[in-house]
């Protein structure tokens, strides 16, 4: 059973716990936070994949979902912190477990709002149209002064976890890549399922999806609204990684990024999102430590990874056959 | 509120909406000829800015400065054409978007680089300061006046070529039947680098004559781009005429909405709170625009043949 | 008589100035096999279109057991028992030919909107759909991707798929297309003895297997139904001979 990507997949997930462990012991705790920040990137991307690469839904705006998720861990913080009630009287929390299921819902009802329109067309509409709906999140994030507006909104603390040092940043990563793993599994088990087949049929060929009696438009809504509840996630764990949050999470740019880490990886690979995020992150760091002008040069690779280097990372590695 | 008030705000959102016209049309052309969805279109916006500043400061004449934008963002648009996109034409739309973002980064950087972080400036050229009366007694400048008044030449403009010449015919038979223009023998390559081209000038065009009024800096092209999508969304892809349509609602709509949802709202909230949540309200309104164009018509108003 | 499973009645669509479909009436009884023949660009696999829900019809009314399908979704029809093929066919290229098939399978089920339970060990829909492809005998070829097999292949497949879906009426466009004559005599055999499960719409040009299969014939021209009738009343109809088959004969 174990075939190339498989072994591949698994020396991946090892390296991804094990080298921030090191860093840590040898007294580089900088490097276990870049490591969470690729856990959350993958995660995000992770969600995206499952619109992405199995429903072949080109979102454009999953940094909607994102700055969703984050915003709900800054808002739920700040009122944890202030004492002011929430809406209907509500207080907030510090509990990462109840910001993670708010932000999984919140993340998940706007999702569903989007998609519902947005899923009405395909192809580049789709695209523009996701990108669209984002940047409305955005531009009301950024006149909407009650959270800091253009400001962002900071965290003063970082939230808590039962039984963990959360402001630790090893802890922290291994929350991180707790979570990261657990959408990995939901992932590999949503893409093997029943929906998962429909899913993935609906990508190649929409009418036979439906002359089989299966709706298209109902799978698809429900994958972009999990897709968009798994990004969330990512997001709220991004904010409280920073213990920051601000309209950039929303913007566009890093709609962008998600993507691009999909595609670097490999699309509707399930360790994709996982390598195109550790490659991106890693190379931002590096590019940074040579030169200012780092993202000229980054722009230059990505440039050359979709002219020449089709089927990303895990593609190259593990060859392109993988469907049964 | 005032007549003359709302008459000025009404023909800032008309001069909004034809520079979104000029950016919105490369990008439909482009689109309906190729099937290309390009985001590098905001940078090529930015590169015509740029060289308008740049040649502007030089030469001491706005109008070489005019000229040198578009031919900079032309020669921007033939080249990259020509080294990256016309590789894409045969890729999905996510290769696209990939590469077309590659291209952002590159060009933001690259500019960066170049010029530095520092904002440029551009002055109003002499002949084109001052300001016209405006019914009401107020006076309005001149200067944006002449934008709308480009704008329209433009659309006259792409009209008549679309509708009149050989390369119009060439390219409404691109938009119908891609494989057919290829058999009859015209040279489809040249005539992708010539289109793709005449939009990156529309959109040079537009960063100048934009320029004179804001700054001229790095990522001042991408929520122009961003606005031109939702303009184009709501035309139609592929339609010239959608397009025009499309920038004009998008542009009063979210100019008037800035201007009168605050004081609408002033009718049953508080002033402070009104303000806010207008403002907040209508910095979404054009992407509620959108959203009910494309929940009625999902290939919007007027969808191109497919 | 006994019921038509599916009526069709004055039905008409127009793309532009072209009547595509123009005033067609004509219904399926159980266990018949009705073909539906005429020359190309006549509006067959439009008609079928209509039918299986993809186009709109201008006017005119679908029924099938006794219910108006105009208004319902391709998988609505679908899940009403609508079998159909595709002149072109269709099929998910990625996946094999049993996964396709498994897709029919699920559907029939009811819910796609399960997440766990990994398809591919799932004997409930792996069972139905292998014995769906021996029928149509390709239950060694089961596992290659679609995209691999060759176009006969594919519409085999594409019947299988209408057999896992249990269909209570099948809508054929063309299924002898991209067979050689030993392929198209196999095909006929099946579909002789399928019709005792459930009727047949045949969209079809191969006219040997037409005649050899075919309960009534009704005959399309330009849109519109010009004769409808058993094989022999449609060999010796003179519009037909005039507007179809050559005046020659």
């Amino acid at each position: 059973m174990a075939n190339r990507e498989t072994i591949f997949n698994l020396a991946v997930a090892l390296l991804l716990l094990a080298l921030p462990i090191a860093a840590n012991y040898a007294g580089e705790p900088f490097y276990v936070t870049l490591a969470t920040r690729i856990a959350i990137l993958s995660l995000a991307a992770v969600g995206l994949n499952l619109a992405l690469g199995l429903g072949g839904l080109v979102s454009f705006g999953h940094a909607a979902f994102f700055g969703i998720g984050g915003y709900t861990a800054g808002i739920l913080a700040s009122h944890a912190f202030s004492g002011d009630p929430l809406i209907f009287g509500l207080p907030g929390t510090k509990q990462m477990i109840v910001i993670w299921l708010v932000a999984m819902i919140a993340g998940g009802i706007v999702a569903f709002l989007i998609g519902l329109i947005s899923l009405r067309t395909a192809g580049v509409y789709f695209i523009m149209i996701t990108l669209a709906f984002a940047q409305m999140i955005f531009y009301f994030a950024i006149s909407w002064p009650a959270y800091g507006g253009e400001d962002g909104l900071p965290i003063f603390v970082r939230n808590q976890f039962p039984g963990v040092n959360t402001l630790r940043p090893l802890p922290y990563f291994l929350i991180c890549y707790a979570l990261l793993a657990i959408g990995l599994i939901l992932f590999k088990l949503i893409a093997d399922s029943r929906f998962g087949a429909a899913l993935q049929a609906t990508r190649q060929n929409e009418v036979r999806v439906a002359s089989v009696g299966i709706p298209p438009y109902r799978i698809r809504l429900a994958a972009f609204v999990i897709s968009g509840m798994f990004t969330a996630i990512a997001g709220a764990l991004f904010a409280d990684l920073n213990r920051f949050v601000s309209p950039s999470m929303l913007s566009w740019h890093l709609s962008g990024e998600l993507i691009v880490l999909i595609i670097l990886g490999g699309v509707g690979r399930l360790f994709g999102p996982v390598v195109g995020a550790a490659i991106y992150v890693l190379l931002e760091f590096w590019l940074g430590g040579i030169t200012e002008r780092w993202q000229f040069f980054l722009g230059l690779i990505l440039l050359g990874v979709v002219l020449f280097a089709r089927g990303g990372v895990v593609g190259l590695i593990a060859g392109r056959a993988r469907h049964g | 509120m005032t007549i003359a008030l709302f008459l000025e705000q009404l023909l800032n959102g008309l001069q909004f909406g034809v520079m979104l016209f000029l950016m919105a049309a490369g990008l439909t052309l482009i689109f309906g000829v190729m099937g290309l969805i390009n985001l590098a279109h905001g940078s090529l916006y930015m590169v015509g800015a740029f060289a308008c500043a740049v040649v502007a400061a030089w030469s001491g004449s706005f109008w070489i400065g005019l000229v040198a934008s578009l031919a900079a963002a032309a020669a921007a648009g033939a080249i990259v054409e020509l080294v990256v996109i016309r590789r894409l034409y045969t890729r999905d739309h996510l290769d696209q978007v990939l590469a077309t973002f590659a291209l952002i980064l590159i060009f933001s950087e690259g500019t960066r680089w170049v010029f530095g972080s520092i904002p440029l400036y551009l002055d109003i050229p002499t002949l084109l300061q001052g300001t016209v009366p405006l019914p009401g007694g107020s006076r309005y400048q001149l200067y944006r006046l002449a934008i709308i008044g480009v704008g329209i030449a433009v659309a006259i403009g792409l009209y008549l070529l679309i509708t009149q010449t050989r390369l119009g015919m060439r390219i409404r038979a691109g938009e119908s039947d891609r494989e057919m223009i290829g058999a009859l023998g015209v040279d489809v390559a040249t005539l992708y680098t010539v289109v793709f081209a005449l939009g990156a000038a529309l959109a040079g065009l537009a960063g100048a004559m934009v320029g004179a009024i804001q700054s001229v800096q790095v990522g001042m092209g991408e929520p122009v781009l961003i606005l031109a999508f939702v303009v184009i969304v709501i035309g139609g892809i592929g339609s010239i005429r959608g397009a025009l349509i499309g920038a004009v609602l998008v542009g009063v709509t979210d100019t008037m909405g800035r201007f009168l949802l605050p004081q609408a709202m002033q009718l049953f909230l508080p002033p402070s709170q009104a303000g806010l949540i207008g403002g907040a309200i209508a910095s979404m309104l054009i992407y509620l625009l959108m959203a009910v164009v494309l929940a009625l018509k999902p290939r919007g108003l007027f969808p191109a043949q497919a | 008589m006994a019921d038509p499973v599916l009526a069709i009645s004055e039905l008409s669509k127009t793309f532009g100035a072209l009547k595509a479909t123009d005033d067609v009436s004509l219904d399926l009884k159980p266990g018949e096999i009705h073909a539906l023949i005429g020359p190309n660009g006549a509006g067959k696999s439009t008609l079928i279109n209509q039918v299986a829900g993809t186009l709109k019809p201008d006017t005119g009314s679908i029924r099938f057991d006794g219910q108006e399908l105009t208004g319902l979704t391709v998988a609505e029809r679908a899940r009403r028992g609508l079998g159909r093929t595709f002149q072109v066919s269709s099929l998910a290229p990625e996946f094999s030919a049993l996964r396709n098939v498994m897709l029919a399978v699920q559907s029939v089920q009811g819910s796609s909107f399960r997440f766990f339970r990994p398809v591919m060990r799932d004997t409930s829909l792996i069972e139905p759909a292998m014995a769906a492809l021996e029928r149509v005998g390709l239950a060694d070829r089961a596992h290659l991707p679609t995209s691999e097999l060759s176009h006969g292949e594919r519409r085999q497949i594409e019947i299988a798929i209408a057999l896992a879906l249990g269909s209570r009426a099948f809508l054929l466009d063309e299924p002898m297309a991209g067979m050689g004559p030993e392929g198209s005599k196999k095909l006929t055999d099946f579909l002789d003895g399928l019709r005792a499960e459930a009727p047949i719409l045949l969209v079809e040009h191969d006219m040997n297997a037409v005649f050899a299969l075919a309960d009534r014939i009704s005959v399309l021209v330009y849109g519109r139904v010009i004769a409808t009738g058993t094989v022999d009343e449609i060999r010796a109809d003179p519009e037909v001979r005039r507007a179809y088959l050559g005046d020659e004969a």
